[in-house]
C-alpha cells in the first residue's frame, strides 16, 4: 500500500468555490425515523421497481416492497416500520414522476394494539437478511447479496452495483476504482463516510476484490482532503496486494468516472456506449462500497444513507444518516430550520444537482445533498448571445465545442449538436459555470441529447415494429 | 377561483447552481482598461484632436447602439459596453486630426452596419471597429492618410506629415523603379526610420491609439493576466510580422511590428472574440493569416498599411478556420 | 452590329437545340398520377401524413404505401379527389382538429416556482417537472406553437390555445408537447372538457381554480351514464367523442368551469 500522487491531468475542469467548509467538520448524526416516508419505487437508473405492498398494508424494516424490474433495475426495501398510507406518482428530485410509497410511521402501535391490521407474517427480526462470512461465501453467494441489499451507485447516477460487479463475458476488471473525490461544492458526505467509517470501506474493498477477482485497487481521493487521505491510509496500511491512494489535483469534475480512470491510470474510455469496463475499471463511490460491506457482514440493505444538508440559508449545516424516503423538510427541520428564506433548493451539489420546487420530496438512495441558498448565491441565467469567448471550450473536460451546441440548439438544429458530439457530454456543468454571457448551455446539450434519445427510441420501436410486420407477412405466407 | 397560492416560489433552473461571476460587461470593461495607457499616449502626443475624436466616436456609438435596438424593439444592450468599447477602438485607430463630423459617420457605420444589422454582440462576422475603419479609408482618403505630428502644436510650419510606412514604401517604391535616383541620397533619417525609442514609446504619426507599442503591450499584458485573451493570437501576428520582414528586406522587422496597426491589431483587433476562432489550433491559423496578409498588403499592396484589411480578410475565413479545427472529444476516436 | 446578332441568334439555337435534345432523351418518366395527386393535396407540406410533405405523400399514394384518407388538412374532399384519382373507395375522413385539453391560465392555476432557463416545454418539463403546480397541465412555453406550420397556436397567459379554423389537424403540436394535452378532435364537436388532471378533486383545487374535480355532473346532466357522452380516467371526465354531447346546458352547469362549449377555442375562459 502506498499513497501517489496523480500523474495525469485531463485537460479543461474548472474551479467553483467549494464552501465545503460549512459541513466538513460536522460529524453525522443520525436522524429518528420521521412520522412520514416518501419512499420511491425509481431511486436508481434503469426500470422503476415493481410496487409489492398496497395501501393499508403493514410494513417491517427491511421488507421487500420494490422489486426489481428488469436488468438494469435495482429493489427497494421499506427503511421502516409502518403502515403504506398511500401510493401514488410523486415528484423525483429530477423533475420526474415516479410511484413512490407513502409510510405512516407512527400509526403501529395503535393499529397493533386495536388488532385490526395483521402485521405481515414474514417480518425478519434481527439483521434483516442472514449475515456472510464473505471470506468462505461463494462469488455467486455475494453477488446476490448486493443485488437484494438493493445497492446502487451512491455517488448520484444510482447505477446497479451488482451489474457492475459483473463484468460481461470477455471482459476482466484490472483496476477497481475507489471514488472518493467529492469534487461537487458543498457536499461533504462523502469525506464524513471516509473519516468515520474507514474500517467498512477496507472491508467493502476487500468484498468487491473478491466478486471482481483480486483487481488492483485504487483510491482517488482528491488533495484538499487530507483527513480522509490519512483516515484511508490507516484503514488500509496493512492490505495485501496491489493497492493504491492516489491523492488527486483539486480540479472539478476530478469525481467524474472518466476522468477519474484517466487521472488515476491513464485510460481513456471510449465515447459511449462504452463503459469503464471496457477499459478493464471499475468506479464505485465510497458509499457504496461501505453499503456493500454491510450488506455483506451486517446482513443490513441499503436503507439509509448520509446527506449533507448545507448552504447559507440552513441554520446549522449537518451531515445526517437519514433513512430513504425521509422528506426533505424533515431534514431541513433537523438541521434547525431555515436561517433565512432560500430563493432556491438544490438536490445534490451546486453543479450537478436538481433545483426542486418544493421540500416534500422524499431522499433516496442517491441524494447526497441538499441545499438552500439564499438569494445572494443564486444567479440568473439569460438568453445573452454567444460572444465566441470559448471558455466552455477550454473548460470541457470532454473536450467538446459546448459553444457550437449551444448555439445550434437555439436553433432547434438537433443534428448539428449530434455531429458535435453531443451525446458525449457527461453534464458536468463547466461551461455554464464560466460562461460570461450566463448562457444556459448544459441546458441546451440536455435538451439535445433528450430529444436524440427520444428519437432513437422511436426508431428502435419503428424497426421492431417493422420486424413484426415482415414476421406476420412470413408466416401468413407460409400459411397460404 | 385561482387557489391560494401558500408555498414559497424558489428559483428552477438547470444545472450548474455555480457561476464563475464572470460577464460580458466585465470583459468589455476590462479590453477597455487596458486601452487606457495607449489612450493616454495618444492623448500626450495629439493633444486636443485626439480627446475630441474619441469622445466623439463613443458617443456616437453608444447613442447608435440604443437607437438600433429600439428601433429593432429589442432590448437595450449598452450595458455591455460593447458599444463603448467598439467607439473606443474605432477613435484609436483614426487620425486625430479627422474631422468630427467623418468620425460620426465611421462610428454609426461600425454599430449600425456591421453589428446591429446582424443582430448584435455576437452576431456580427467582421469587427466592426475596423469595418468601420476600412469603410472611412475608402471613403475619406484623404482625411484618413493626414497625420498630425506628434506634439504638432510646437511645430511652427506644417503640422501633418507621412507615417514610418508611408515613407519606407515611397522610398523603396522609387528605389525599385528608378535606378536613376543618385545612391546615397536616403540616409536613415530621410528614409523616415524612426528611433527604437521613439518607436517604442509613440512618438511617430499614426492613428491615435495605434503609436505606443509599450503602451499597447502594457494593455496586452493585463488582458493576459485578466485572462481575457489567450497568447495564440497576439504572438503568432506579431512573430509573423516579424520573421516575415527578416526574410523579405525592406523595412527593418522591428519597424514592421513597431509602427502601423500591427500591435494594436494583433492585441486588440485579431483578439475580437466575435470575429476570431473560438479553438486554439483556430487562433494560431488565424494570427498566421493575420500577419501574412498584413505583411504581403505592406510590401505588394496599393496601401503603406495592411493591418486591417487583413484582419478583415481573416474574419470572412474566420467560420471556416473553426470548422476545420473542431476538438476532437476526450475518448474519440 | 450584324456579327452581334448572328452570334446571339447562334448561341441561342445550339441551346436550343440542346435543350430540345435533353428534353427528349434525359427525361424522368414520371407516373402523371403524381403529378395530379400533388394538385389536389392541399400543398401545405405540414407532414401530418406521416411523409415528407405533400410530394412524398403522393408519391407513396402512387406507391400504393399509404391510406387515402391520410391527409388531415385536406379532409374528405381531398380524400375523395385522391380516390378518384387512383380509381379506388375513399376512406372515410373526418375533419379533426387539435385541442389543447386545459385551461388552467396563469390567473387560474398557480405557479411553484420562478423558471429560469430555455423557453421550451419538454426542457422546463425536464426541470423540477415544470414550475406549474398542476402536473398535467399546459406549461405555456409554446412548444406546440413553434411547430404549428399554420400558426393556428398562440400562447397567451401561460396558455396555448389553438384556432380551429386555421388548425389542419396535422397532429404535429400532439407529438410535441411533453404534458401529453393536445388531442385531436373532431372539428363538429363543440363541448370540450379542458383539462387533463386525473387527481382527486381536493388535490386539483389545491393547483388551480378551473381543473375537472370528477363530480359526474356533466354525464349526469347530459342522460347518465347510458348516453354514453362523457368516460372518465380516474377523476377526470373525458368526451367521447365518437358519440359527442350536444346540449349547451351543461357546460354552464359544470362547477369546475372547465368545459366550454365554442366553435373556435379561441375565446375561451
Amino acid at each position: 500500500m502506498k499513497t501517489v500522487k496523480s500523474q495525469f491531468k485531463f485537460k479543461g475542469g474548472v474551479h467553483p468555490d467549494y464552501n465545503k467548509e460549512l459541513a466538513r467538520n460536522q460529524p453525522i448524526e443520525k436522524l429518528a425515523t420521521p412520522a412520514e416516508l416518501v419512499i420511491s419505487m425509481s431511486q436508481h437508473l434503469g426500470a422503476p421497481a415493481k410496487c409489492l405492498v398496497k395501501v393499508g398494508d403493514f410494513v417491517k424494516r427491511g421488507q421487500l416492497i420494490g422489486e426489481k424490474n428488469g436488468f438494469i433495475s435495482v429493489c427497494v426495501r421499506a427503511s421502516a416500520d409502518g403502515k403504506v398510507k398511500a401510493i401514488e406518482k410523486r415528484l423525483g428530485p429530477a423533475g420526474g414522476m415516479a410511484d413512490a410509497v407513502i409510510l405512516d410511521t407512527t400509526a403501529k402501535e395503535e393499529a397493533l394494539a386495536e388488532g385490526t391490521e395483521t402485521p405481515t407474517p414474514s417480518a425478519p427480526k434481527g439483521p434483516i437478511l442472514p449475515p456472510l462470512d464473505w471470506k468462505t461465501a461463494t462469488k455467486e453467494e455475494l453477488l446476490k447479496r448486493v443485488e437484494e441489499a438493493g445497492i446502487c451507485g451512491m455517488g448520484g447516477a444510482g447505477f446497479p452495483t451488482n451489474v457492475k460487479l459483473s463484468p460481461p463475458p470477455g471482459k476482466r476488471c484490472e483496476y477497481l476504482i475507489l471514488n472518493g473525490a467529492e469534487c461537487e461544492p458543498y457536499l461533504t458526505a462523502d469525506y464524513r463516510v471516509m473519516l468515520e467509517r474507514a474500517p467498512r470501506i477496507r472491508l467493502g474493498v476487500e468484498i468487491m476484490r473478491k466478486i471482481l477477482g483480486m483487481p488492483a485497487v485504487r483510491i482517488a481521493i482528491e488533495a484538499n482532503k487530507p483527513e480522509a487521505i490519512k483516515a484511508m491510509e490507516e484503514a488500509f496500511a496493512d492490505i495485501e496486494g496491489n493497492v493504491e491512494i492516489v491523492v488527486l489535483p483539486v480540479l472539478y469534475p476530478q469525481g467524474s468516472e472518466k476522468h477519474q480512470i484517466y487521472a488515476t491510470v491513464k485510460r481513456i474510455v471510449p465515447e459511449p456506449p462504452a463503459l469503464p469496463i471496457d477499459v478493464g475499471c471499475v468506479v464505485e463511490n465510497v458509499g457504496t462500497v461501505a453499503a456493500i460491506s454491510d450488506a455483506v457482514e451486517l446482513g443490513e440493505p441499503l436503507l439509509e444513507r448520509v446527506t449533507t444538508v448545507s448552504g447559507d440559508a440552513v441554520a446549522t449545516p449537518k451531515n445526517i444518516l437519514a433513512p430513504c424516503g425521509t422528506k426533505y423538510s424533515d431534514l431541513v427541520a433537523f438541521c434547525g430550520g431555515e436561517k433565512i428564506p432560500p430563493a432556491k433548493i438544490i438536490s445534490g451539489g451546486t453543479m450537478m444537482g436538481f433545483a426542486v420546487s418544493t421540500l416534500d420530496i422524499g431522499t433516496t438512495k442517491t441524494t447526497s445533498g441538499l441545499l438552500l441558498l439564499s438569494p445572494s448565491r443564486v444567479f440568473q441565467y439569460s438568453s445573452q448571445a454567444c460572444i465566441n469567448c470559448g471558455r466552455c471550450l477550454r473548460a470541457c473536460p470532454m473536450n467538446l465545442n459546448p459553444a457550437e451546441i449551444s448555439k445550434a440548439m437555439e436553433a432547434d438544429d438537433v443534428k448539428t449538436a449530434e455531429d458535435a458530439h453531443v451525446m458525449t457530454c457527461i453534464e458536468c456543468g463547466a461551461c455554464s459555470f464560466g460562461c460570461p454571457a450566463y448562457r444556459t448551455i448544459t441546458q441546451f446539450c440536455r435538451r439535445a441529447k433528450a430529444s436524440i434519445r427520444a428519437r432513437m427510441a422511436a426508431e428502435r420501436a419503428a424497426a421492431q415494429a417493422a420486424a413484426e410486420k415482415e414476421k406476420q407477412k412470413a408466416e401468413g405466407a407460409k400459411a397460404n | 377561483m385561482k387557489p391560494k397560492d401558500t408555498q414559497e416560489h424558489f428559483v428552477l433552473s438547470s444545472s450548474p447552481h455555480a457561476h464563475a461571476d464572470s460577464s460580458v460587461s466585465r470583459l468589455m470593461l476590462d479590453v477597455i482598461i487596458a486601452l487606457l495607457p495607449t489612450t493616454f499616449m495618444g492623448i500626450f502626443f495629439f493633444g486636443m484632436p485626439a480627446v475630441w475624436t474619441i469622445l466623439v466616436c463613443v458617443a456616437t456609438c453608444v447613442t447608435t447602439e440604443a437607437l438600433c435596438r429600439l428601433a429593432m424593439g429589442r432590448n437595450n444592450t449598452i450595458g455591455d459596453f460593447s458599444a463603448v468599447l467598439t467607439g473606443l477602438l474605432l477613435a484609436l485607430n483614426l487620425p486625430a486630426g479627422i474631422p468630427l463630423w467623418m468620425a460620426i459617420v465611421g462610428s454609426v457605420f461600425a454599430i449600425g452596419i456591421s453589428k446591429q444589422v446582424f443582430g448584435g454582440l455576437g452576431m456580427n462576422p467582421f469587427n466592426p471597429a475596423l469595418s468601420a475603419r476600412a469603410f472611412m479609408l475608402i471613403s475619406f482618403t484623404g482625411p484618413m492618410t493626414t497625420w498630425l505630428k506628434p506634439f504638432w502644436w510646437r511645430t511652427p510650419d506644417a503640422i501633418t506629415t507621412a507615417t514610418p510606412l508611408a515613407t519606407m514604401k515611397t522610398w523603396f517604391a522609387a528605389e525599385a523603379t528608378a535606378s536613376a535616383t543618385p545612391h546615397g541620397l536616403c540616409n536613415s533619417a530621410c528614409c523616415g526610420v524612426p528611433s527604437l525609442w521613439n518607436m517604442a514609446i509613440g512618438n511617430i504619426p499614426g492613428c491615435i491609439g495605434e503609436v505606443s507599442a509599450i503602451a499597447l503591450a502594457l494593455g496586452g499584458a493585463y488582458l493576459l493576466w485578466r485572462k481575457v485573451i489567450t497568447w495564440h493570437i497576439p504572438v503568432t501576428f506579431l512573430a509573423t510580422v516579424f520573421v516575415y520582414s527578416l526574410f523579405a528586406g525592406g523595412a527593418p522587422a522591428m519597424m514592421q511590428v513597431l509602427t502601423g496597426g500591427v500591435m494594436i491589431g494583433a492585441i486588440f483587433m485579431a483578439t475580437d472574440y466575435v470575429t476570431s476562432p473560438i479553438t486554439a489550433k483556430g487562433k494560431l491559423i488565424f494570427g498566421f493569416g493575420c500577419g501574412l496578409l498584413c505583411m504581403l498588403i505592406r510590401q505588394f499592396g496599393g496601401y503603406p498599411e495592411g493591418c486591417s484589411f487583413a484582419i478583415l480578410i481573416m474574419n470572412a475565413v474566420c467560420p471556416l478556420i473553426n470548422r476545420w479545427t473542431q476538438p476532437k472529444p476526450f475518448g474519440a476516436k | 452590329m450584324v456579327i452581334a446578332i448572328v452570334c446571339i441568334a447562334g448561341i441561342g439555337l445550339v441551346a436550343a437545340i440542346a435543350l430540345a435534345l435533353a428534353d427528349k432523351y434525359l427525361a424522368v418518366r414520371e407516373d402523371p398520377r403524381i403529378g395530379m395527386l400533388t394538385s389536389v393535396l392541399p400543398g401545405a407540406n405540414c407532414g401530418g401524413c406521416g411523409f415528407a410533405g405533400c410530394d412524398a405523400y403522393a408519391r407513396a399514394l402512387v406507391a400504393g404505401t399509404a391510406p387515402n384518407g391520410a391527409c388531415a388538412a385536406g379532409g374528405d374532399e381531398c380524400a375523395a379527389a385522391i380516390a378518384k384519382i387512383l380509381g379506388v373507395a375513399a376512406e372515410a375522413t373526418e375533419k379533426r382538429v387539435a385541442l389543447v385539453k386545459c385551461c388552467g391560465t396563469r390567473s387560474e392555476a398557480i405557479r411553484i416556482g420562478d423558471y429560469n432557463g430555455i423557453c421550451d416545454c419538454a426542457t422546463a418539463a425536464m426541470t423540477a417537472g415544470g414550475d406549474k403546480g398542476c402536473k398535467y397541465g399546459c406549461l405555456g412555453y409554446g412548444a406546440c406553437a413553434n411547430v404549428c406550420p399554420k400558426g393556428a397556436i398562440s400562447v397567451a397567459d401561460g396558455l396555448a390555445k389553438v384556432d380551429k379554423r386555421l388548425c389542419i389537424g396535422c397532429g404535429k403540436c400532439v407529438k410535441v408537447c411533453p404534458k401529453k394535452l393536445i388531442e385531436l378532435v373532431p372539428a363538429s364537436a363543440t363541448i370540450h372538457v379542458l383539462c387533463n388532471n386525473p387527481d382527486k378533486g381536493p388535490n386539483v383545487r389545491k393547483v388551480c381554480g378551473v381543473g375537472c374535480m370528477g363530480c359526474h355532473l356533466c354525464e349526469k346532466n347530459s342522460g347518465g351514464k347510458e348516453a354514453g357522452h362523457f368516460t372518465f380516467q380516474g377523476f377526470l371526465a373525458k368526451v367521447n367523442y365518437s358519440n359527442p354531447p350536444t346540449d349547451a346546458m351543461i357546460v354552464a352547469k359544470c362547477p369546475a368551469k372547465c368545459m366550454i362549449e365554442d366553435a373556435h377555442f379561441e375565446s375561451g375562459h
